[in-house]
């Protein structure tokens, strides 16, 4: 029998007449961490849910031709232009983004100091926050109808460039606050240069934060539409390796404009898509713990 | 990830410039006799540095140009009023103020933004109790390995593509919702002010109610795992305490680590708000893609700024004299407005009560 419905902060009510906590506390434990782990299910449900459901329209109808074949404009074909588009635009913003964005964390980390240091972050923050479609537009605007460049791999590299920099500056600068300063001091009393000092202590030691940062700028690359649509347009041909006046196919327009086309190849083409999509996320977030499993272990013995 | 080691650093750089004191000391030093590279090392990543603001810049300013002529002939009034009219655009175009436009042009971003706040509204309203149930099971209860899942499934749920959560939203989670869910709903609910909204015809499960709960699972994993970080960041010492008092696990929860990080779940759940503004293709599939009216109801068509966007600048260049186009972009402007405010206020909040800086956009 319980004395009363207390709270914990009542001193009388707290435990009943056995000298347990009182039955009210006992519930109320009960209920909340069986709300917390309702949550945890209903968090996970549409997660099997959007999975199961894109496995299940793609699986039947699977043809490994997909993979091979381009895109036919009259319906039916693969998505090997598509697949080859999106790995062009991952490829590209390693390289733009990744150099700007590593530098840039450099900067952050090791030089930028008290209000500048502070604005430029506030400036790489609030322009993560700006939404992808604004993103996209702008490009549109400035870069495909300003500068004449037309559909092409240079406007799209540019608008996912601005959309993943903040992130892998992000991480890098995250990763480099770690390392130890006597590492920094070290190789300073050994007289070894700043770049030399970069890339062989600090740069090294914040391998697993650096490689996050990059990881998550492919996933974005891999996923995102909206900056792609006005910029690097759609063509059913493999891309060309031109840098303006030729636009790219990535997977994730097949899915936006093919799944409510009248013919049903090209439905299936949609659901391919995101099943290649689905797929190549996973394999991503995979190899990410494994990276990060593995330079984790290389900086330690080091 | 925490950054407990935030001050190094800067004590590290003035050690290494012990002269650099003047307003320009954050100049790279050119003049010091040191190693050419290392300068040039400094102004290389200083640039990299100054890109991302000069290109925040830039964007402001280009979207503001293009908008200009669209916001002196839409006038104030645009912000409340619900109008999509196009004009005339085969006919002979006229000049308000210097601007051409097509006859008969009509358009205002009430529905717009109704539909925005609304759909994030809801998301914001299922996504943060849930997120923050998981993010305590996670932290407080769960196994290490099956946080780790959890942690994995936050992963995969932040990396799958917005489009293809569009696409479960359109052929498989809206029809059953509009099956088997909203009509029980709306057959329950009073006709009372408010309430009513729940009322009403349930259409084909495109609307504002699969938006907002499509929405719900998309920031659920920013949500939930900043504030899992937060709550990992809570001393033991005074969870301790309140133990050896009798609290019992739950109650240490409620009384001592959630007050802990309320300000930073309150910045985690805006920041979620912010990603849900802004979001774009799987809203455009899943709104109904209603222009220039109200929602009639909770599961009505609806449209936000974003998706209306992508989906209107096709049909925005049939306009010759590129007002439709300019009116997208003072569209663009006032979503790009609305979503810095919001982060802007998520950031302060929770830089007041952590050092945990938030993640950036999407970040787990």
């Amino acid at each position: 029998m319980s004395l009363g419905g207390g709270s914990a902060g009542g001193t009388e009510a707290a435990l009943d007449l056995y000298g347990r906590p009182s039955l009210s506390r006992r519930v109320g434990s009960l209920l909340g961490w069986g709300a917390c782990l309702l949550a945890v299910c209903l968090i996970g449900a549409p997660l099997v849910w959007v999975i199961y459901g894109v496995v299940a329209r793609a699986a039947p109808h699977w043809h490994w031709s997909v993979i091979t074949e381009t895109t036919s404009s009259t319906g039916g074909g693969g998505l090997a232009n598509e697949i080859v588009g999106t790995l062009l635009l991952m490829a590209g913003v390693i390289v733009v983004a990744g150099t700007i964005g590593i530098l840039s964390g450099v900067y952050l980390a090791e030089y930028a100091k008290g209000h500048v240091g502070s604005l430029l972050r506030a400036g790489s923050e609030v322009l993560a926050g700006i939404p992808s479609i604004v993103l996209g537009y702008v490009g549109y605007i400035a870069l495909v109808i300003g500068l004449r460049w037309q559909f092409s791999l240079a406007a799209a590299l540019i608008a996912l460039s601005l959309l993943t920099v903040p992130y892998i500056a992000k991480s890098t600068e995250a990763a480099l606050r770690q390392v130890p300063t006597a590492y920094r001091e070290g190789a300073d009393a050994l007289g070894m240069s700043e770049l030399l000092t970069l890339r062989r202590i600090t740069l090294k030691t914040a391998l697993p934060g650096v490689t996050t940062g990059l990881l998550v700028a492919i996933a974005i690359s891999l996923g995102e539409t909206a900056p792609l649509l006005y910029t690097a347009g759609f063509t059913d041909n493999m891309p060309s390796l031109s840098l303006t006046h030729s636009p790219v196919g990535y997977l994730t327009y097949a899915v936006w404009t093919f799944y409510n086309q009248p013919s049903t190849s090209f439905q299936n083409l949609s659901y391919d898509a995101a099943l290649i999509l689905v797929v190549l996320v996973f394999v991503l977030i995979v190899a990410s713990r494994l990276i990060v499993a593995l330079t984790q272990k290389h900086t330690e013995k080091n | 990830m925490a950054l407990t080691t935030r001050q190094a650093p800067a004590a590290q750089a003035s050690i290494r410039q012990p002269k650099g004191r003047g307003p320009l000391a954050w100049l790279p030093a050119i003049s010091r006799k040191s190693a050419s590279n290392r300068s040039l090392l400094r102004y290389v990543a200083g640039l990299a540095a100054l890109l991302p603001a000069l290109a925040l810049a830039g964007i402001i300013v280009i979207l503001a140009n293009k908008a200009w002529p669209a916001v002196r002939v839409n006038g104030v009034s645009f912000l409340w009023r619900s109008a999509w009219a196009p004009g005339n655009t085969y006919g002979n175009p006229v000049k308000t103020d210097g601007v051409l436009h097509p006859v008969g042009v009509a358009y205002g971003a009430l529905p717009l933004i109704v539909g925005t706040l609304a759909s994030s509204g809801i998301a914001v309203v299922f996504a943060v109790p849930l997120s923050i149930g998981a993010a305590l099971a996670v932290v407080e209860k769960l196994p290490r390995r099956a946080s780790y899942v959890v942690g994995m499934f936050l992963e995969l749920l932040a990396g799958i593509p917005s489009v293809v959560f569009g696409l479960w939203g359109i052929l498989t989670f809206g029809p059953v919702l509009s099956r088997d869910v909203y009509p029980a709903v709306a057959s329950i609910m009073p006709k009372v002010p408010i309430l009513r909204f729940f009322r009403g015809d349930t259409g084909y499960g495109e609307g504002l109610m699969t938006a907002g709960l499509v929405l719900a699972v998309m920031i659920v994993p920013i949500v939930a795992a900043t504030t899992r970080d937060l709550l990992r960041q809570v001393p033991a010492l005074q969870k301790e305490g309140a133990a050896a008092l009798g609290m019992n696990e739950w109650e240490v929860v409620r009384k001592v680590s959630i007050p802990w990080v309320r300000a930073g779940i309150i910045g985690a759940s805006v920041l979620g708000l912010a990603r849900a503004l802004g979001e774009t293709m799987a809203i455009a599939m899943v709104s109904g893609s209603l222009l220039g009216t109200m929602p009639a109801n909770l599961y009505g068509k609806m449209g936000t700024i974003a998706s209306t966007i992508v989906q209107q600048l096709d049909g925005a260049f049939s306009d010759g004299t590129g007002f439709a186009v300019k009116t997208l972009a003072e569209f663009a402007l006032l979503l790009a407005v609305i979503t810095l405010l919001t982060n802007i206020a998520a950031r302060f909040l929770v830089r007041k009560v952590s050092t945990t800086a938030l993640p950036v956009g999407r970040g787990v």
